[in-house]
């Protein structure tokens, strides 16, 4: 007989659904169905046992291109001397992870004296920089689904990045105080292309792509009863009144934006805008801001590495002592682009795919690990690739939803057998490494 | 000058060159090139076939195409689904030109995330640590005749060169 697992979380975007159900097999080994999942999460459950380039053992990279299988323990030991031999080390990833495993990771990185930084560098990394500077005024999303009755989408596509955001927090739930669901909300979204997002709107405001801040100041302005051009950033005055109206006449707003105003110009001048926005409509009403990070547990990395050295990201470790951070100068992209790093470890994410060519280009060169449970294009060029069991499917952990709650993932099947987790394994690189290293 | 045989649809459709260059339409369109800003995100098909992994035909065909509005593909003298070749100053890439369904305006290009979007994005991050992956210009040219490569085998070539072959190690 098969069973269900319910209540399980699904270990794809910063939503964190928690209410999935999956039917596993009766020895436990195989998921065979998934249910409440979005597309992308039920491929990511549904993948797992007969997975595309799941592979069960280490391989390491032989002169000719090819790959040989190797033990763990060989593994490990590349991974320890290459740590230990290496002048700097970036150790890039950690977003497809469980916050447990961060530690662990986080302790072999300061004994080795490394670059730690995660995917919030290529994402919400403008995002951190402008709360640093600006502070955020932020909600949790079931308080934006039990409250909020206008929902600002600037920058983000929650239709394709986020699919079921809307459905269980922002458009479309019934909540304590919004009985009405979708009907009782006012959403407003901004973007350069009609999306599927926009569809959903009440309000589409499309801007020229790149005109973000122009726009977020205009609205500040009008927030604040001042006049504006008659056009700004493409979008006609009249309009950006009429949705200034909308977000005031509100009880609780809450603005989500997304890498549309991360990856643009302005880069953390726009969130600081944005910040400042919703600080100013909090003079006539509840505002919130909120984040939509993407990984599932890019935000828990963040909080791990905040309450281990004091910076979410972009973390230099190499004195020892006590951490850096510098975006710009200890960031992932910047140091490879300057060929600073003479080795590399890339832990559940994936450098090959979603860095500029530029950045992996050194990466390529250089002595190189993928910790990773897939195939995927960092393993295709890295010197050795150690498969580990899949975090929040075959391994429970702690993960940290977009609006900073932890969530307990769950364990739905046994991993293949004699696989090892992060845990694991980065326990037994640190064991090693100590031997290598001695107490220095 | 009249064209006798042809296995160009546009060639169809445009049998006469021109009469002021003499230049006909293959030439023509073989010269061609026009400006786009270029956008790289998510899409849910993208997230779907990277879930099915990166070397599966789903992450394939998810993420080695480039949006565009109706009219840029018009001034291009291109069909939907026919390939094209992206240069950026950091790179150049080919990829299918698909119809968006998700509107863009004339002038603005979508590429969702993947190798083939990273392999045209500047590194270069402004200090902030993050790249441009949005707003940047882009020439597309029709590349009927040449093929779009396969994830590792693009990675692999932009990373070592066409014979793939990695660096040695002592």
């Amino acid at each position: 007989m098969t069973k269900v697992v319910t209540d399980v979380v699904c270990p794809f975007c910063g939503t964190l659904c928690d209410d999935l159900a999956i039917t596993v097999s009766d020895d436990g080994k195989q998921i065979i169905d998934c249910q409440n999942a979005c597309a992308i999460g039920a491929e990511k459950f549904l993948h797992t046992s007969a997975g595309h380039g799941r592979i069960t053992r280490p391989r390491k990279r032989q002169p000719d291109g090819s790959y040989k299988e190797i033990t763990y323990d060989e593994a490990i030991e590349y991974t320890a001397q290459m740590l230990a031999k290496a002048k700097k080390t970036l150790w890039y990833g950690w977003a497809s992870t469980s916050c447990e495993a961060m530690a662990v990771g986080h302790k072999v990185a300061e004994k080795a004296g490394t670059m730690v930084d995660n995917c919030a560098t290529v994402c919400h990394g403008s995002s951190l920089l402008a709360i640093q500077d600006v502070g955020v005024p932020s909600c949790t999303l079931g308080e934006v689904k039990n409250r909020a009755d206008r929902v600002v989408f600037w920058g983000c596509n929650p239709a394709h990045a986020h699919p079921r955001h809307m459905s269980r927090y922002s458009i479309f739930p019934r909540g304590f105080f919004t009985t009405k669901g979708h009907k009782g909300r006012k959403i407003i979204v901004v973007d350069c292309r009609y999306t599927d997002t926009a569809k959903c709107a009440d309000e589409f405001i499309q801007i020229d792509q790149s005109y973000d801040y122009e726009v977020l100041d205009a609205f500040r302005t009008v927030a604040r009863g001042h006049d504006i051009p008659d056009v700004v950033g493409g979008v006609p005055k009249e309009k950006i009144i009429k949705a200034v109206e909308t977000l005031k006449e509100g009880r609780f707003g809450v603005i989500f934006f997304g890498m549309g105003l991360t990856h643009t110009l302005g880069r953390n001048h726009n969130i600081d805008i944005a910040i400042n926005l919703t600080r100013d409509l909090n003079d006539f009403t509840k505002f919130s801001i909120v984040a939509m990070r993407g990984h599932w547990n890019v935000t828990g990395s963040g909080q791990v590495l905040s309450w281990q050295y004091g910076f979410p990201y972009c973390v230099d470790l190499t004195r020892r002592t006590h951490a850096r951070y510098q975006p710009g100068d200890t960031s992932s992209v910047d140091l490879l682009r300057r060929k600073e790093v003479d080795a590399c470890i890339c832990i559940a994410s994936d450098i090959g795919a979603h860095f500029p060519i530029e950045a992996t280009r050194h990466m390529a060169q250089i002595p190189s690990v993928c910790i990773d449970p897939h195939i995927n294009l960092t393993t295709e060029i890295s010197d050795v690739h150690i498969p580990v069991a899949l975090v929040g499917v075959e391994v429970a952990g702690c993960a940290y939803r977009m609006d900073n709650v932890p969530m307990a993932c769950r364990k739905v099947v046994d991993p293949p057998e004699g696989m090892l987790t992060d845990e694991e394994l980065l326990e037994k690189v640190y064991v090693r490494l100590c031997e290598i290293m001695g107490d220095s | 000058m009249v064209k006798t045989s042809t296995s160009n649809l546009y060639e169809l459709t445009h049998p006469d060159s021109n009469p002021v260059t003499g230049v006909s339409w293959t030439e023509h369109q073989m010269t061609k090139k026009i400006t786009l800003n270029l956008i790289t995100c998510r899409t849910i098909q993208q997230g779907v076939g990277m879930e099915a992994g990166k070397t599966s035909q789903k992450y394939f065909d998810a993420a080695s195409i480039i949006h565009m509005h109706e009219d840029d593909m018009k001034k291009l003298g291109i069909m939907a689904n026919s390939n094209v070749r992206v240069t950026s100053k950091d790179g150049t890439i080919v990829v299918k030109a698909v119809r968006t369904r998700e509107d863009l305006v004339p002038g603005l290009a979508h590429l969702p995330m993947g190798p083939w979007a990273n392999a045209i994005v500047s590194a270069y991050t402004y200090s902030t640590g993050e790249p441009c992956f949005k707003g940047f210009p882009v020439d597309i040219e029709p590349a009927e005749t040449e093929k779009v490569m396969e994830a590792v085998e693009l990675v692999q070539t932009l990373c070592y060169g066409p014979d793939r072959k990695p660096p040695a190690r002592q």
